[in-house]
């Protein structure tokens, strides 16, 4: 009786977008960029690569191979510890523990001699010769996973509010552009130190919520204009019409027809909350010394520099620009794609 | 001697990389000096490509205009005149009015400034003569009070006001061709007629040439001189005004004259387009169908009093009150169909919304079968949603563009419990699909993959299946071309036959209302003023407004 459905589905509008998409060469090879890191970042999660980051492999600012390694500071320092063994033997006395010295001495330069550390790196290292490049891949892990996820959650709470005061109106609305005008009348650095304080915590969970709670105010008001807009367009007034329930409305009718808006405010944030958690770290709100990311490479740059070890901030900078331009442009081609007046 | 020769003009459109559409294939015309042109075709037609190719404006990114094409205005060739020539052009010999008198008119300068800007460029006026010179056209164009409407700003004025500026500023530098894009097709019957007088008296007066652009064959009865009939980008007929009317060569310009309901009688099914492309015109001649009460039909469902009002803020504390529906009562027969007339802001649309509940009533009653529905809390007026179903005037926004077609028909069934599962559901909306005329293959298709007539099915489909027995069709038919308008028709009709549905038909058409109603209601700013049957109403209207409305009908003063 039922006669048979053709077999294959015919494009969607998401279809349709993804193959515009797939015409926009330099928004493919940004996606390509960013997936890549997103693929570091999910190894270094699952501890697959640069688990050993935090060892100490190299001499203290061992420089990159390519600069060769520094002129030997040690060897005076050296010198100097050797001497005053010379001064004790004036006394006569034999030192009753020189034998067990001796055998530790000599079991401690067994051991270093084991673990020479290397003079130079592929990128260098830092103040306590860790590998620079390691570090950069380990910082990718914390400032993407934060991005995304800050990105993330601001987005839902931007959506969120911005649907119900945007659908609903009313005392609703009031409510959340009350809540919007409080947050935005706050100067941002200011909201985002008092929010840290009151959290009172240091870690990536706080930088997430930090920058997530702070973050949802321009999807917000995006997403509440573009449910005004939608609301008393036919469609939903036919869904209601069948009976469709209010939250069926919002949610199943009007939010895909919104969600490339969405989308786009996703990675516009993704890039700001990177930078963010730059920023944070760097003024000391941001993770623990514990762990590693691009912010904490920058503050620890900061000395570094003084002293002429360039390369833990050109490390931090160019994995973090890179990301970053990779994803603004992924952004642009994306809105590029998903533009509905493109149909 | 002609003021403007067409030749041999073809249109190419880029898509996107790879697809070019012909927009038109090569036509050719002329139009005479001291003389009206009408270009007459459906959507997609290539008419109004034509007219921006006259006027150099087709957008340069994605339109090539075809080497061999040429268009001659006063035997300078338009094609090869550079950017500079054609602005001098533009607005001095040549100059254009559109559709969309408000979209096309800049809502932050005042109607003065912009008509005295159009004789400022082309004219070097000083401002004071410029001005003198905008108050003399806005009392040519007949607005009222034209030293008040100079410092007016466009949302201050009705559409047919705004397209009156247009007008006056169209034929400020006294051009010698006006080119008319559709400047009627968004104003209201009595509204366009005026404007079609103001249109013909002018160029009678100025001795100016008009190409007339319209989808409605009906209207070029009383304007034309010549008529040239264009469909997909071809020319299919032109010639002399009469002789298209009394003796129409081409098979579609047949079809044209006799899709639109006819005045005089009823044929049970109205011809459709493709009767006449294969040579079989059916409908005409055929048994006529009966409309009208007996009066002792039951009622399914009844207003009473019926009043909406929308509130408005006005200063700090008032709030002014416009009254979209006053005390509306009516019967809408069981199986019946019950017409609403009447021009835009006249409160047919709120009354549609009110009866489904999709606005709330400020008073009255809306009973149906004995019962009224308006004090029903959600929960209880869920059950009679299921029974009266509405179809909107947009076929492009009243489907979720996200949804596939199948997702569309069954999700009223899965709110309303209508079918046991995903299987039966499905071959419901199959059936549905069959019933509307639609292959099954579009169960998988996007709203987007549809032209404007196919979804305008869909959307019936989705009313039908809840299996309603109210259908109100608000302006369901309007936003279509002629020819699908008719088939669109005949499918109500075969619908209402087969289900016994009754409509609640919406529309400013009133030959389209007179053919579908057995009963017509005339409303006019929130009132109905008459009711009566549709040959009653149509031969001897009672109120004065409905005898207005029946006069400014086009194709009627003939």
């Amino acid at each position: 009786m039922l006669p048979a459905l053709p077999g294959a589905a015919s494009p969607g509008v998401w279809t349709l977008a993804w193959r515009r998409f797939c015409r926009d060469r330099l928004g493919l090879a940004c996606l390509v960029v960013v997936v890549i890191y997103a693929a570091v970042m999910a190894a270094c999660a699952a501890g697959w690569i640069v688990r050993d980051w935090s060892e100490e492999v190299a001499v203290t600012y061992a420089p990159p191979s390519f600069l060769g390694p520094e002129a030997p500071r040690g060897a005076p320092a050296a010198a100097a510890a050797t001497a005053p063994q010379g001064a004790l033997e004036d006394y006569g006395i034999p030192d009753p523990l020189a034998d067990d010295l001796a055998e530790i001495a000599k079991e401690l330069s067994g051991v270093s001699a084991s673990e020479t550390r290397a003079a130079t790196l592929a990128f260098g290292a830092d103040k306590w010769g860790r590998d620079v490049l390691k570090k950069a891949v380990k910082g990718t892990e914390i400032s993407l996973f934060v991005g995304l996820v800050a990105a993330a959650l601001a987005a839902f709470l931007g959506t969120l509010f911005g649907a119900l005061a945007g659908y609903r109106g009313g005392w609703i609305d009031d409510f959340f552009n009350w809540l919007y005008s409080v947050f935005t009348s706050i100067p941002y650095l200011l909201l985002v130190l008092a929010v840290a304080t009151v959290v009172n915590q240091k870690g990536v969970l706080t930088v997430i919520l930090i920058l997530g709670l702070t973050g949802w105010t321009g999807i917000f008001r995006l997403i509440r204009a573009e449910y005004m807009k939608h609301k008393v367009r036919e469609y939903v007034l036919a869904a209601d019409a069948i009976g469709a329930s209010e939250a069926r409305r919002m949610f199943v009718h009007i939010l895909p027809n919104v969600s490339h808006v969405v989308l786009v405010q996703l990675s516009l944030h993704v890039v700001l909350f990177i930078k963010s958690e730059v920023i944070l770290t760097f003024l000391g709100f941001g993770v623990g010394v514990d762990t590693v990311s691009w912010g904490s490479m920058l503050a620890e740059a900061q000395s570094e520099l003084i002293l002429g070890k360039w390369w833990q901030i050109a490390a931090a900078t160019c994995a973090m620009a890179v990301l970053v331009t990779a994803f603004s442009l992924l952004t642009d081609a994306l809105r590029d794609a998903l533009d509905p007046r493109l149909k | 001697m002609s003021l403007l020769r067409v030749r041999d003009l073809a249109v190419d459109f880029r898509i996107d990389g790879s697809t070019t559409l012909r927009a038109v294939k090569g036509i050719g015309f002329d139009v005479a000096e001291h003389s009206t042109v009408a270009l007459v075709g459906e959507s997609g037609s290539g008419k109004t490509v034509t007219a921006l190719a006259i006027m150099g404006l087709l957008p340069r990114e994605n339109a090539t205009v075809h080497a061999a094409s040429r268009i001659d205005y006063l035997g300078r060739s338009l094609l090869q005149a550079t950017n500079r020539d054609l602005r001098a052009l533009r607005g001095a010999e040549i100059s254009m009015i559109f559709q969309e008198p408000m979209s096309s008119l800049n809502p932050v300068f005042t109607v003065g400034f912009q008509i005295a800007e159009a004789l400022r460029q082309h004219r070097a006026l000083p401002v004071s003569q410029a001005r003198l010179r905008a108050l003399q056209l806005l009392g040519e164009v007949g607005l009222a009070e034209p030293q008040a409407r100079l410092g007016a700003y466009p949302f201050q004025l009705s559409g047919g006001e705004q397209q009156r500026v247009m007008i006056a500023m169209a034929i400020a530098c006294e051009p010698k061709l006006l080119i008319a894009d559709e400047p009627t097709t968004a104003l209201d019957v009595t509204v366009q007629r005026q404007i079609l007088e103001l249109i013909a008296g002018l160029q009678a007066r100025r001795r100016m040439s008009v190409l007339f652009i319209t989808h409605d064959l009906s209207l070029v009865g009383e304007i034309a001189d010549e008529v040239v009939v264009m469909r997909r980008g071809e020319i299919r007929e032109q010639g002399r005004t009469g002789r298209i009317f009394s003796a129409p060569q081409d098979p579609y310009t047949r079809a044209l004259l006799a899709c639109r309901p006819p005045l005089t009688h009823r044929p049970r099914r109205l011809p459709v387009i493709d009767d006449f492309l294969k040579g079989a015109p059916g409908g005409a001649g055929g048994e006529e169908r009966r409309r009208g009460l007996r009066g002792d039909e039951p009622i399914i469902l009844e207003a009473r009093g019926l009043a909406k009002s929308f509130y408005f803020r006005d200063g700090f504390f008032g709030r002014r009150e416009l009254k979209a529906v006053k005390g509306a009562s009516f019967k809408l027969a069981k199986g019946k169909t019950l017409g609403v007339v009447g021009e835009s802001g006249s409160g047919k649309t709120t009354l549609g919304l009110l009866l489904m509940r999709l606005h709330k009533a400020c008073g009255g009653e809306v009973l149906f079968e004995g019962r009224d529905l308006l004090p029903l809390p959600p929960k209880a007026a869920y059950s009679y949603k299921r029974r009266i179903q509405i179809v909107f005037q947009n076929p492009y926004a009243s489907l979720n563009p996200r949804f596939t077609v199948g997702q569309i028909l069954m999700e009223p069934m899965q709110i309303h419990g209508v079918g046991s599962g995903a299987a039966e559901r499905r071959a419901l909306s199959l059936e549905l699909l069959g019933k509307v005329g639609l292959a099954a293959e579009s169960f998988a298709k996007y709203p987007h993959e549809f032209s404007g007539g196919q979804r305008q099915r869909i959307a019936i489909a989705r009313a039908l299946a809840l299996r309603p027995e109210v259908l109100i069709c608000d302006e369901s038919v309007s936003a279509l071309d002629v020819s699908v308008q008719a088939q669109l028709l005949n499918l109500l009709q075969d619908l209402q036959d087969e289900y016994a549905m009754s409509y609640l038909f919406i529309s400013h058409d009133l030959a389209v209302v007179r053919y579908m109603a057995d009963e017509v209601m005339v409303m006019k700013d929130g009132e109905i003023v008459e009711i009566a049957g549709p040959d009653e109403i149509y031969s001897n209207p009672k109120h004065p407004y409905t005898q207005l409305l029946l006069s400014s009908m086009p194709g009627r003063a003939q």
